[in-house]
């Protein structure tokens, strides 16, 4: 305890690292854990369905038979249909997706949660239910109205109510990349009241189901298929594969692998730093530990009295890391749960987290000073009572170097010390360099989403509106959009949802056909190389290909599951690497051809004088057949929004817990170096070396340890980065690792700071060395 | 009380190097007060060599320290030369040691990472006027393993390296703490030497601690301490060489 005491500069430090590290691994498996735990309740409590399929029509009766395939539970036919929407002050259009609502009681499946205001009424087919993250958007309450283009007719909906959906916890818009709260929504109505509108009385375009425990998911979905499949399914899939569940479990699967990497790299740093202290502490301790060896006391009395000054400080990193991790856990899970909006949130914490962070930490700490404790205890009561011998230095490599003709003596001391003790000093370097790599790693996030943007975005994509269909249309739709005020240039193309099938893999997706010699949609890959698109085969995203075990020359089978639903076997023509999604593309006129198909659109990318874009916008507000516009600078906007909320979070706490790596680090060695060095160091002082002087020597060290240090760990910041990278390589977007130049250099800066810091609270030590007290003793 | 300031020496009147004026030292720890220093006036001559003899506790080590510039009496005034000690600060007092004192301990206090030379070198390379390095370890007969590190050298080498470190700046003062208590005799003879032949021959004041009568008859005058007091003072009307020293 005494030690603890006087070690509790130190101990205080090092609990610090341990705490930094816990609150790390608690808050995220809390948040992970509390996550996942408020997900599942809320898909249990609002019957979140298992499977999913569209189709174009099919008859009311279809539903009997999906309900008698082997182990659904539930089935719930809707009508589901993408609209434009014009509401009042906002210029370009939204868009959204209605959804029917059974005309008496709620929903079987997907039911909705009512925030606000009440259900739709039977017989009132303008009364409407809106997304929350909509309405708040748009300062929506219930009784306010907004109009939309239903099936070519502008309507005025009534709003009753303000709900969410398990099935929209992310609503994104179709080809979107992030949910925008502003220009998409999710919508419900009455099933009369949409059957009517778009002409699809007895019928239906959207099923889901449920289906029993321990049933095999992907059976019903080839169950389902076969049915749907004559009236245009485009394929049923699973939960897995729902849109919002699949952004929902990539955040969380982004917060695992934080979860993995930090805390491993804060507790290793702690059990080093444990064992710094703990040798040093033994070191000066020696004559004590042979008199109590004298005195008859065992090697383990004496062990153990070691250990429990290192499981001490272990507990207090505990402790830190209980009130850290429970503290800030708490808070961020909130910030997450807000950015989900879930209707409820589940934050208990897990015993078992705890428990595991405790014996983690008591576990490394153990680890860490096993050996020092080793030493002190082997070592026979006689020769503990003798003072160590002192430390031998040897001339060798720096003679040769002719360095010690060219440093002073004090500089000669420095280097000496740092060469004659190297395993330590290369710890203290790579100590210090981990926390400039998880600076580095911290802040380079913002690097990586800039790069993604500026290639997705600025070097890609150079329309300024992109316009969806709600059907396919023949070429001549392009002439009329082209016919727009304002419009400069409109490239089509043409989406097909297809199922890919290659040796045993299958998978769906979409083809998307463009003309070959198109300016404003640019095929690029992530070197900025042009891709062009030829002949009549496919080019795939490197991640598809992967993903379907698919090369350069394979020929593909290509099922498409919409118009005359031909299956086509296409060669891979050629590969491109993204960083946004799984995308193929194949050039418009060979994939109508190749469709059996007159020459067809699905869409338009439009360059428009951006000083006329309203005039536009209210045009295409007005036209029936656009199922949706996505202005390219509202989707920038709204990526950087959503990547700075859910970024700077995560960033700012690690940049913190980085600080105080560091801080434990240097303070450590420095604290060590100065109990070693003490009687030296007032030496000096003694023979009229000034403080600022005896300082250089000691804190020089420190200073060239640093140095070394620095480009070490923006070097190991590159290494975690891109491991980090190789861990976010998902379906949806892999991370480039793009870092900047600046990025490094904040990394240095707030690195260098903190060394100052601590070489600041040491300096202040150096000035109250006592020298009379130093040299009375005897080392 | 006893008195030891004025003269001394029977010759022509000697400069005075370092001087005080009823200096006390009173150190408190918690409750307790240790008077170290009852008031001590004492000159010391400027080429003399003077023993300071006493118990352990007697508080000559504390008043070696107020006069190396390492601590500060409670009362009383030091000077060195015209200037008052007691009255200057930190910084001066450094700039003290610096250029005028020279100091050897009973625990050598060698930087192990640094050779006899460069030991040496590290207070010739601030002095004002040093010898070279070789010069001072020639001096105190160590000219052959200057290349040496601490730890591959006997304790009296060791010592004397300190000594070498010590008159390496020719300081006005050298003053020496225990020199020889860690050291067996044959050894303390050896540095005894060294220190001997550093005041005969650079003419150094020279004040020597011990609590070794023996070592006493090596001096120009011998200074008894007792209970912070100065109980007894001689003046050796001849200096005995240390290799003639009875321990």
């Amino acid at each position: 305890m005494r030690d603890f005491w006087r070690l509790r500069g130190q101990a205080l430090a090092i609990a610090l690292v341990i705490g930094s590290g816990l609150s790390v691994f608690i808050m995220t498996l809390g948040a992970i854990a509390s996550l996942e735990d408020t997900k599942s309740a809320y898909y249990e409590r609002y019957r979140f369905a298992h499977v999913f399929a569209t189709v174009k029509r099919a008859p009311e009766r279809l539903i009997g038979r999906i309900a008698r395939i082997p182990g659904v539970q539930t089935v719930e036919a809707r009508v589901v249909e993408e609209v434009v929407l014009d509401v009042a002050g906002l210029d370009e259009p939204a868009s959204g997706r209605l959804i029917s609502l059974p005309e008496s009681g709620r929903p079987k499946l997907n039911d909705l949660v009512i925030r606000e205001g009440r259900w739709v009424r039977r017989g009132h087919p303008d009364e409407i239910i809106i997304g929350e993250a909509f309405a708040e958007s748009h300062g929506f309450s219930p009784g306010d109205s907004f109009s939309a283009i239903i099936n070519g007719k502008k309507r005025e909906l009534q709003i009753v109510g303000i709900a969410l959906s398990p099935e929209y916890i992310y609503t994104i818009a179709p080809g979107a990349l992030m949910p925008d709260e502003k220009r998409y929504g999710a919508f419900w109505m009455g099933r009369e009241a949409l059957e009517a509108a778009f002409d699809l009385e007895g019928a239906f375009n959207d099923v889901t189901v449920t289906v029993l425990r321990g049933t095999n998911v992907d059976d019903v979905i080839d169950a389902m298929d076969t049915l749907l499949d004559p009236f245009g399914g485009t394929g049923a899939f699973a939960r897995k594969d729902q849109i919002s569940n699949w952004y929902l479990d990539g955040e969380i699967e982004t917060l695992k692998t934080l979860a993995s990497v930090l805390p491993v790299i804060f507790l290793s740093v702690a059990a080093f730093l444990l064992n710094m202290v703990v040798s040093r502490l033994i070191a000066t301790e020696r004559e004590q530990i042979g008199l109590l060896k004298a005195f008859g006391y065992s090697d383990w009395d004496v062990g153990r009295h070691y250990m429990k000054m290192v499981i001490a400080i272990a507990l207090l990193g505990v402790v830190f890391g209980y009130i850290g991790g429970a503290g800030v856990g708490r808070w961020m899970t909130e910030i997450y749960a807000q950015f989900f909006r879930f209707p409820f949130l589940l934050y208990r914490p897990d015993p078992g987290v705890y428990a595991a962070a405790a014996l983690v930490s008591v576990v490394s700490a153990f680890l860490g000073t096993v050996t020092a404790v080793r030493q002190a205890v082997v070592l026979p009561p006689a020769q503990a009572m003798l003072p160590p011998p002192p430390p031998l230095y040897k001339r060798g490599l720096m003679q040769a170097l002719g360095l010690t003709r060219v440093l002073d003596q004090p500089s000669l001391m420095i280097v000496r010390h740092i060469s004659r003790w190297p395993v330590r000093s290369a710890l203290t370097v790579v100590g210090t360099a981990l926390s400039v790599a998880v600076l580095v790693t911290s802040m380079q996030w913002r690097d990586a989403i800039d790069h993604l943007v500026d290639t997705y975005f600025f070097r890609t994509q150079h329309q300024d509106v992109t316009v969806s269909l709600s059907e396919t249309k023949g070429v001549r739709v392009i002439d009329e959009l082209q016919h727009f005020p304002s419009v400069q240039t409109v490239e089509p193309f043409r989406a097909v949802s297809v199922r890919y099938h290659h040796k045993t893999v299958e998978r769906r997706g979409s083809i998307l056909g463009v003309p070959p010699e198109g300016e404003l949609s640019e095929l690029v890959d992530v070197d900025s190389n042009p891709i062009v698109i030829d002949g009549d085969g496919l080019f795939l995203s490197t991640k598809l290909a992967s993903i379907l075990g698919a090369r350069r020359g394979d020929i593909l089978t290509v099922e498409v599951v919409e118009g005359q639903r031909p299956t086509l076997r296409l060669p891979v023509s050629g590969l491109f690497e993204t960083y946004i999604g799984t995308p193929a593309y194949m050039d418009l006129r060979a994939l109508n051809l190749a469709m059996n198909e007159a020459r067809t659109v699905s869409g338009a990318h439009i360059a428009v004088d951006t000083n006329y874009e309203t005039a536009l916008f209210s045009g295409l507000k007005e036209t029936p057949a656009i199922a949706s516009v996505l202005r390219r600078q509202s989707a920038i906007d709204t990526f950087n929004k959503t990547m700075a909320e859910t970024m700077n979070i995560m960033t700012s706490f690690y940049v913190a817990f980085a600080c105080m790596l560091i801080f434990g680090v240097i303070y450590n060695s420095a604290r060590i170096s100065l109990s070693e060095r003490g009687r030296e160091l007032a030496s000096l002082r003694v023979m009229g070396f000034s403080r600022g002087e005896v300082s250089y020597i000691l804190l020089g060290e420190l200073g060239v340890l640093t140095l070394a240090a620095l480009p070490l760990g923006c070097a190991m910041g590159f290494g975690l980065a891109t491991v980090m990278s190789t861990a976010f390589d998902t379906e949806l977007y892999r991370v480039p690792v793009a870092i900047q130049a600046s990025t490094y250099g904040y990394s240095v800066v707030i690195a260098v700071v903190a060394t100052l810091l601590s070489a600041l609270v040491v300096r202040r030590r150096i000035d109250r060395l006592d020298l009379i007290a130093v040299l009375k003793t005897r080392e | 009380m006893l008195s030891v300031t004025g003269k001394a020496t029977p010759d022509a009147t000697p400069a005075s190097a370092l001087r005080t004026v009823g200096v006390t030292k009173v150190y408190r720890t918690g409750d307790v007060e240790v008077h170290a220093l009852r008031g001590i006036d004492l000159e010391l001559f400027s080429g003399e060599l003077a023993v300071l003899l006493g118990p352990s506790g007697s508080g000559k080590s504390t008043l070696l320290n107020i006069l190396g510039g390492l601590d500060s009496p409670s009362d009383g005034q030091v000077f060195f030369r015209d200037r008052e000690l007691s009255a200057i600060t930190q910084s001066e007092l450094t700039r003290y040691r610096r250029d005028h004192v020279g100091f050897v301990f009973q625990f050598y206090n060698l930087i192990p990472s640094l050779t006899a030379r460069e030991n040496v070198s590290l207070v010739t390379e601030i002095a004002r006027n040093p010898l070279k390095p070789e010069e001072a370890l020639t001096i105190v007969g160590l000219g052959e393993r200057m290349n040496h590190f601490p730890a591959q050298l006997s304790g009296g080498e060791q010592q004397r390296v300190a000594i070498a470190r010590a008159i390496a700046k020719q300081p006005d003062i050298l003053l020496c703490d225990e020199p020889t208590g860690a050291l067996d005799s044959q050894t303390g003879v050896v540095v005894l030497e060294a220190i001997d032949r550093v005041n005969r021959e650079l003419g150094t004041t020279t004040a020597v601690i011990t609590h070794n009568a023996g070592v006493a008859d090596m001096a120009d005058r011998v200074i008894v301490f007792g209970d912070g007091r100065i109980v007894d003072h001689r003046a050796n009307e001849n200096r005995i060489k240390p290799s003639d020293l009875s321990w």
